[in-house]
């Protein structure tokens, strides 16, 4: 029973990160019929974003400390960030300590813009280009965007903490009445669970509940009567590609103090968030969501010794072998509307 | 002749002789000159030529004849390539055998993977046989490790068992041959300032070269090769019609995935090991750049984009910033360090981001890639010679 509940814990945290790129690429795809290979490399920024932030708060300059001596006993230089004479110590140091979650306003409007130039510089051109074409030229841009990152920040992994209110793990054994330490669960990773749900939650209350999110809605249906209605459709459309961007980028954000960030981080979950997205259904909002969380839970079952032990390797392949299985037996996927995409 | 119409024939005879005289083309430069580093008339690359410019042949059949956008045929490659290094363990380490073994190989992987694979289009194709790729290469990481030697790859050793040679002497090591020939021998021709390298591995990728050239010209110029390009510009209508297009697809997944294993057996003749990362969906990607690049559905234009992705890959990638201040070393100081730092991103470590670019701009601008370009220009000059003598003969008022 254990054993279940912390294999479920462990697939969430990866599940969350799927589910929130698949919804960001059903959005594009949904509205602008955009299949786009660079969502990785937004994913990737976030988690830039994250660093980027940590590094200007611990940004510092040498101060002689009087009253400490190094062991020439000469007085000790010490290095303190330009925060403190900003804000004060205590702030200062309050504010390092929760870079990454700061980071989360610095990251929405820097990825809204991001999404929004680069659908307006260069995604317009291609919708009448063919899928090939889109899924190329992105691709290329991620290779791009991979590479200035790397160029400005190396290629190894940058380690970006979590506050350190949240550095312990939460021992759930015990909160759930069994054994003490049975199962231990960062809490970070709980962290970023909800994290992600709040997220999914608004923007489908967004898309639900607001004007913009109905019109959006309406435009996904059938884009050509709202635009015959005198709604200019085109700009609410490259809007949700700046807030699809923002999903994915704040996905990136949280995801930091569980992975260090390296550049070709975003590559890496974007080859199993195309899976998610097509085993959820192309367009669906819904079955991105869900099919992310079931392959990430999926993905840590397969990993529990006694199901290795059955299968050898079997953790390595199952969400490429559901993928396999979802596409030929359904091929719209366990969400997906008919006839979209279904040729 | 052969086939051929004149205009292909010409084709194919120029890239025979531009194989056989790569080792003079690629070394333009004499050793000691500044710009040695641009050379690259040495075996390893030539033969990485050839081998690569096999491998985008055999995806543009698939992707350029009938649109379908393979992500994963580095899968292919990699199973050639594993196929072929069994061959030299178990039987003798002539390459003969790995290379058709390799290609039997892949061909019947590929006709397992496109068997699935072909029962949807699009982007769909495209994750479908991802997901293959991704599958063998993480099997061949973890599970396979008996059969592909796991993150540490297979060699040639030396007491494999090679039932056909003969025992190795002592000292002997086991080299990759053909009948003898050794595909690490080469000879040096040194003219005045001029290294000249002729390798006798590359010369025989060269031949597999030019078949595989010669073949996937018959391919395109064959009726099958008009069914292809009709799945590709139509293929509802072509069902109307009352053909069955799967068949001629899968057909063409195969024999692409056979040059592919082609390839694969060709790498594993000329560097005697392979590992997994082969197979790794970069590899793929690398493969479709290549193809785009020179231009999709053009008979000599995947050959061109191999050429140019490995160039850059072995000549850009050497360029680093003390090189960068030798070329630069007569601008005025403050000048020299700003031109530096304007391209010091694109060389060096970050070449990547230069093929990024450049792959970008040849998909925007250039749909049809290098071949395209080279015809725009083409027509250009045309069009401008048929306007002058248009001018000349309206008479004036």
């Amino acid at each position: 029973m254990d054993a279940i509940i912390l294999q479920i814990l462990n697939g969430l945290d990866k599940g969350s990160a799927y589910a929130l790129i698949a919804l960001g690429l059903t959005l594009i795809f949904g509205t602008l019929g955009v299949v786009n290979f660079a969502h990785g490399a937004l994913f990737m920024i976030g988690a830039f974003c994250a660093v980027t932030i940590s590094r200007i708060l611990t940004f510092s300059h040498e101060v002689v400390d009087e009253t400490r001596t190094d062991f020439l006993g000469n007085p000790m230089k010490v290095d303190v960030p330009y925060i403190h004479s900003i804000v004060g110590q205590n702030a200062g140091d309050f504010m390092i300590d929760w870079a990454v979650p700061l980071s989360i306003l610095f990251a929405i409007p820097v990825m809204i813009g991001i999404g929004v130039i680069m659908e307006r510089g260069l995604i317009k051109h291609f919708y009448k280009r063919p899928h090939a074409d889109q899924i190329l030229v992105t691709f290329g841009l991620a290779i791009v965007l991979q590479e200035i990152i790397k160029f400005y920040y190396g290629a190894n992994p940058i380690p970006t903490p979590a506050p350190s209110a949240f550095r312990g793990s939460f021992d759930f054994g015990a909160f759930l009445g069994m054994d003490a330490n049975s199962i231990i669960y960062p809490y970070w990773r709980l962290v970023y669970f909800a994290f992600s749900l709040v997220i999914i939650g608004a923007v489908f209350a967004f898309l639900r509940f607001t004007t913009f999110g109905m019109v959006v809605r309406a435009g996904m249906a059938d884009r050509e009567t709202v635009g015959l209605l005198g709604i200019n459709i085109d700009k609410r459309f490259t809007i949700m590609f700046g807030i699809a961007a923002a999903v994915a980028g704040l996905a990136g954000v949280m995801y930091a103090p569980i992975n260090s960030p390296n550049y070709h981080m975003g590559m890496d979950f974007l080859v199993l968030s195309f899976v998610v997205v097509v085993v959820g259904g192309m367009g669906s909002l819904p079955g991105a969501v869900l099919a992310g969380f079931l392959l990430g839970i999926l993905e840590s079952f397969a990993s529990m010794s006694e199901v290795l032990e059955l299968l050898p390797g079997i953790n390595q392949i199952v969400i490429y072998l559901v993928a396999i299985i979802i596409l030929l037996t359904r091929p719209r996927g366990l969400m997906g509307r008919k006839g979209v995409m279904e040729d | 002749m052969l086939g051929m119409t004149r205009k292909d024939a010409m084709m194919l005879a120029i890239v025979a002789i531009v194989a056989l005289l790569a080792p003079f083309i690629l070394n333009p430069f004499p050793v000691d000159s500044g710009f040695a580093q641009f050379n690259a008339g040495y075996p390893d690359l030539m033969q990485r030529f050839a081998i690569f410019g096999i491998f985008a042949i055999g995806f543009n059949i698939l992707f350029g004849l009938t649109g379908y956008l393979s992500f994963g045929h580095a899968a292919f490659l990699g199973v050639g390539s594993y196929a072929a290094i069994w061959m030299m363990k178990l039987l003798t380490t002539n390459i003969l055998p790995g290379m058709v073994m390799g290609i039997i190989v892949a061909g019947l992987f590929a006709l397992v993977v496109g068997f699935i694979s072909l029962r949807r289009s699009g982007i769909y194709f495209a994750i479908l046989t991802l997901a293959f790729a991704q599958m063998s290469y993480a099997l061949a990481y973890s599970v396979l490790t008996p059969i592909t030697g796991g993150e540490t790859g297979l060699q040639l050793k030396l007491n494999d068992a090679r039932v056909l040679d003969a025992p190795l002497a002592p000292g002997e090591r086991a080299d990759a041959n053909l009948f003898g020939i050794d595909m690490t021998s080469s000879y040096d021709l040194i003219v005045g300032g001029w290294q000249f390298t002729f390798n006798a591995g590359y010369y025989i990728a060269a031949v597999v070269l030019v078949l595989a050239f010669y073949l996937s010209i018959r391919i395109f110029r064959s009726p099958f090769g008009m069914m292809l390009r009709a799945i590709k510009s139509n293929n509802t209508r072509m069902t109307y019609t009352g053909l069955n297009a799967r068949p001629y697809a899968l057909a063409a997944f195969v024999i692409s995935g056979m040059y592919a294993g082609l390839a694969g057996g060709l790498m594993v003749a000329m560097d005697t090991q392979v590992g997994p990362e082969r197979m790794f969906w970069t590899a793929s990607g690398e493969v479709v750049l290549m193809t785009i690049l020179g231009g999709a559905g053009t008979l000599i234009g995947p050959v061109l984009g191999a050429g140019l992705i490995k160039y850059m890959e072995n000549i850009i990638s050497k360029i680093n910033s003390s090189i960068l201040h030798e070329w630069f070393y007569w601008m005025p100081d403050g000048l020299e360090d700003f031109v530096i730092t304007l391209i010091y991103p694109f060389v060096g470590k970050g070449w990547h981001l230069t093929l990024g670019i450049v792959f970008m701009l040849v998909v925007i601008f250039l749909p049809g890639g290098l071949v395209e370009g080279g015809q725009r220009i083409k027509r250009l000059f045309e069009s401008k010679k048929a306007r002058k003598t248009s001018d000349q003969t309206t008479p004036a008022e």
